[in-house]
């Protein structure tokens, strides 16, 4: 029998109610907001049926932050905010204050701590991203530096509205894609099939578990060097990865092969078009370390090309809709290749079944 | 997972001979310190050089393994089993492969933590939760993953258990990981939103908290994850990324005050709200009248917030309000993304019954997937493989033009009962009629 310590039992109470967290005007107008404005980039005025008002001051952080960097976000939400925050899903950081003139010093404290004030309306705002090297089981690169990379490129489009919407833009350090869709985004594609470790397979993977991960079949338990083990057809693979996580001695990343592609024209709002998903730009982008120079410059071109030829209110996705993707390529200068062909199941549909060209 | 066993065997050997207190070169991270944004890097350094704190070595050696994997390119972690006592999922094992070299981070686990609905808190909280992070992690955390959580990154094996305990004694639960229900998430919405259609609040934290053990002791055949955005906006992106998506919307017309409609249109000019506003509405569903106000045909309408977004002063959604469930949201593995589908147009979301049957709603759509998934299949891809009509017949679920972009074009199907299935379906629609006269 076991004589140790008594284990406290979880009070499994869930979702946390957030109203004893929320500022008071919020919790006061709960359901009754009237319309907003946003008097300058990174501030949002809203303002409710009866009248009351708030002001919200929006700013970049790192997301992975370490406690200092909390505590700092603190002492300026008592200090110049009401002691109340919220975060947005992009890892931006809101405070909330009920009076026109607590908005300046806010933003001053904030901007000399360097958080920089921006990401609402038309602006680029933060990269919605992943884990990557410093906490993932099986990342093909960062997601934190990739991220930091690009937010320091891009960081007067986050402190301005001057895009034609809204641009959102996601990473993904493996094909598992946790970052989402995006008007960008910069996901790691795998560029060879896996590398397998026969020592261990048998060790660590239950074998048919393996085998049924695999979208096209590539997969088949083999025996090597008397060994039980899995072998893969190199042909059919599409190196997409599946099999790496429940069998990593079925190694995908290689420090040369892992490549990183970007996608463009993902949106989840249904705002005029419906939701659509990302679709290739270009591939084979080195995993450069610790600035990926070759994805910043490639991000670059896209984000300066859309924010020239799109009109008010396209999403990077509609914007390529009106000019037709010839001329996106056009524009921005990439390779169109058979690799822009689909090939997956409902490939046909994604070709043009009509005679309307751009020239 | 099955491969904690390597990463035990070489956990004795990490402690011998290493001068644990060295700080590692990180040349490569150092670069990114530079520049205007934020850097993380900076932030680790800081918990690195905490000396008097308890993670201070573990963090010197989380940057060395880092560094490391920017020189190598590629990652050194390893997954395992570490849960916490009555729970099954909800911490994320790390072991580190390297643990020779960086022995202070070779446990780093994360704890998934639930946020609050909408995700607000105060400074008290948030401080409490640093400082329980400082006692017993890593003091570094995440505001908030992609699928909602806070993420508090970096624990030894033996301090899982406290930091849980005491973070569990303010009030914060373990989110899902694994084969369970998910962390969920929700929009601003009524908190601060005007597009806001239902309580995103009450609609989060009714149906998570009524299907925790889901969540806490994983026994599904994959993920399951809801997500609750207020309008069509959908600013928490539960069309791609929710098995279950719950879509604020309004039956009835919007509500348009043409007193503000002449103010923008005298603001902006009559070229611009024509070119930005009328003829960007996707099904031509508005008119500027030469007198400067809105016509408005309600029934061309699809709810898609375009014109509200812009002229946010002037329009509103109607006072009907509720929301669409839309199912089978999914990125990439195995079978390819698939987008959520429109499953049930409208569920009035007011009363405390309506919530009830939103509850009700999610229990059956999450007792269907238990049953007929296949393990590790998300309910989109079992929707895809069994075929909309049977997940409708299922689910109890009577089909609707609005479910389709087209009705079907493959003459592929026996149509023997097309007349019987009409007539239920012209029943169907009397019935409501009838019930939509009685309820007046
Ligand atoms: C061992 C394997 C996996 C690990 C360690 C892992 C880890 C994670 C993490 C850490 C996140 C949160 C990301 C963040 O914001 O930092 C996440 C989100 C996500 N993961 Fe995974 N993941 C794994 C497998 C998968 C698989 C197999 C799929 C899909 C088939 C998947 C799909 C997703 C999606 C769609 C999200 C975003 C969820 C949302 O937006 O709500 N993951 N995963
Ligand atoms: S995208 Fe892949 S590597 Fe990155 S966090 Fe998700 S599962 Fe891990
Ligand atoms: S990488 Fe993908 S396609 Fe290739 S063997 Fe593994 S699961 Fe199959
Ligand atoms: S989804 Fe709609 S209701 Fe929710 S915050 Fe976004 S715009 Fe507002
Ligand atoms: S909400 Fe969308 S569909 Fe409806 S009238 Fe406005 S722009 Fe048109």
């Amino acid at each position: 029998m076991n004589t140790a310590v008594q284990l406290r039992r979880p009070n499994e109470t869930g979702v946390p109610d957030p109203f004893q967290y929320m500022h008071p005007l919020m919790i006061k107008n709960y359901g009754a907001w009237a319309w907003h404005d946003r008097p300058r980039p990174g501030v949002l005025h809203h303002v409710a049926k009866n009248g009351d008002e708030i002001w919200t001051v929006r700013a970049g952080t790192q997301r992975q932050m370490d406690v200092f960097t909390i505590r700092k976000l603190c002492d300026i939400a008592d200090q110049f905010a009401e002691g109340h925050v919220r975060f947005t899903t992009r890892s931006n950081i809101e405070f909330m204050v009920s009076a026109a003139e607590k908005v300046q010093p806010l933003i001053d404290a904030l901007q000399g701590a360097g958080f920089p004030i921006g990401g609402t309306g038309n602006s680029v705002s933060m990269i919605s991203h992943t884990q990557g090297w410093l906490h993932c089981d099986i990342p093909g690169t960062d997601a934190s530096g990739v991220v930091k990379s690009l937010m320091d490129m891009m960081y007067q489009e986050f402190i301005t509205e001057e895009m034609p919407n809204r641009t959102r833009i996601t990473t993904s350090c493996c094909q598992i894609n946790c970052g989402g869709q995006g008007d960008i985004s910069i996901n790691v594609q795998y560029t060879k099939p896996p590398k397998i470790n026969h020592d261990l397979v048998s060790k660590v993977c239950e074998r048919p578990a393996v085998v049924a991960r695999c979208p096209v079949a590539a997969i088949r338990p083999a025996m090597v060097e008397g060994k039980p083990s899995l072998e893969v057809d190199e042909q059919k693979c599409v190196c997409c990865g599946a099999c790496y996580p429940p069998c990593p001695p079925m190694q995908i990343n290689g420090a040369d092969s892992t490549k990183i592609a970007i996608w463009v024209g993902g949106k989840h709002s249904n705002a005029r078009s419906k939701p659509t998903f990302h679709k290739l730009v270009v591939a084979n982008l080195p995993n450069n370390p610790p600035r990926w120079p070759e994805v910043e410059e490639a991000v670059k071109t896209i984000l300066y090309a859309y924010k020239e030829h799109g009109r008010d209110f396209e999403r990077l996705g509609e914007w390529i809709d009106r000019i037709g993707w010839p001329r996106f390529f056009e524009v921005t200068g990439f390779a169109f290749t058979k690799h822009h062909l689909d090939t997956w199941t409902g490939a046909r549909k994604t070709m043009n079944m009509s005679a309307h060209v751009h020239f | 997972m099955s491969d904690d066993k390597i990463t035990h065997e070489n956990g004795g050997a990490d402690h011998v001979g290493k001068n644990v207190n060295a700080q590692h070169p990180t040349p490569m991270l150092d670069e990114l310190e530079s520049g205007p944004w934020p850097s993380f890097v900076t932030g680790l350094k800081r918990l690195r050089d905490a000396g008097d704190k308890q993670y201070a070595p573990m963090m010197n050696d989380l940057l060395g393994q880092l560094e490391h994997s920017y020189e190598e390119r590629l990652g050194y972690w390893k997954g395992g089993t570490v849960s916490v006592f009555g729970y099954g999922g909800g911490v994320i094992p790390r072991f580190s492969e390297v643990a020779s070299q960086y022995p202070a981070s070779k446990e780093f686990h994360t704890l998934r933590v639930q946020p609050p609905a909408g995700m607000h808190y105060d400074t008290d909280i948030l401080r409490k939760l640093c400082d329980i992070w400082e006692r017993h992690g890593s003091g570094l955390i995440a505001f908030h993953g992609q699928s909602g959580d806070i993420m508090f990154q970096g624990c030894t094996t033996e301090n899982v258990q406290k930091a849980f305990d005491e973070l569990n004694e303010v009030g914060f639960d373990l989110g899902g990981a694994g084969p369970a229900l998910r962390t969920s998430m929700s929009c601003v919405g009524h908190a601060r939103c005007e597009m806001s259609c239902y309580d995103e609040v009450k609609a989060h934290r009714s149906v998570i908290n009524e299907f925790l053990d889901e969540m806490h002791r994983p026994a599904l055949p994959y993920k399951f994850k809801f997500k609750f955005s207020g309008c069509g906006n959908d600013c928490v992106n539960a069309v791609h990324r929710a098995d279950f998506a719950v879509i604020g919307t309004w039956r009835d017309d919007m509500k348009v005050n043409q007193e503000e409609v002449k103010a923008y249109v005298a603001e902006a000019g009559r070229k611009y709200t024509i070119d930005h506003v009328i003829a960007m509405c996707p099904t031509r569903a508005l008119s500027l009248n030469d007198d400067d106000t809105l016509d408005v045909d309600n029934k061309s309408c699809v709810r898609c917030m375009h014109c509200i977004n812009v002229m946010n002063k002037a329009l509103a959604p109607g006072d009907d309000r509720g929301a669409s469930i839309l199912m089978g949201g999914k990125r990439a593995l195995k079978v390819g993304d698939l987008m959520g589908t429109m499953i049930i147009p409208f569920i009035k979301l007011e009363s405390d019954e309506d919530y009830e049957n939103l509850v009700a709603l999610a229990r059956r759509m999450l007792e269907f997937f238990a049953d007929n998934a296949l393990e590790h299949e998300r309910v989109g891809e079992t929707m895809d493989r069994i075929g909309l009509p049977a997940f409708l017949e299922a689910v109890g679920i009577e089909p609707d033009p609005n479910m389709v972009n087209h009705p079907r074009t493959s003459c592929y199907v026996r149509t023997d009962d097309f007349t019987d299935e009409a007539e239920k379906y012209f029943e169907r629609k009397a019935r409501e009629a009838g019930l939509n006269i009685a309820a007046e």
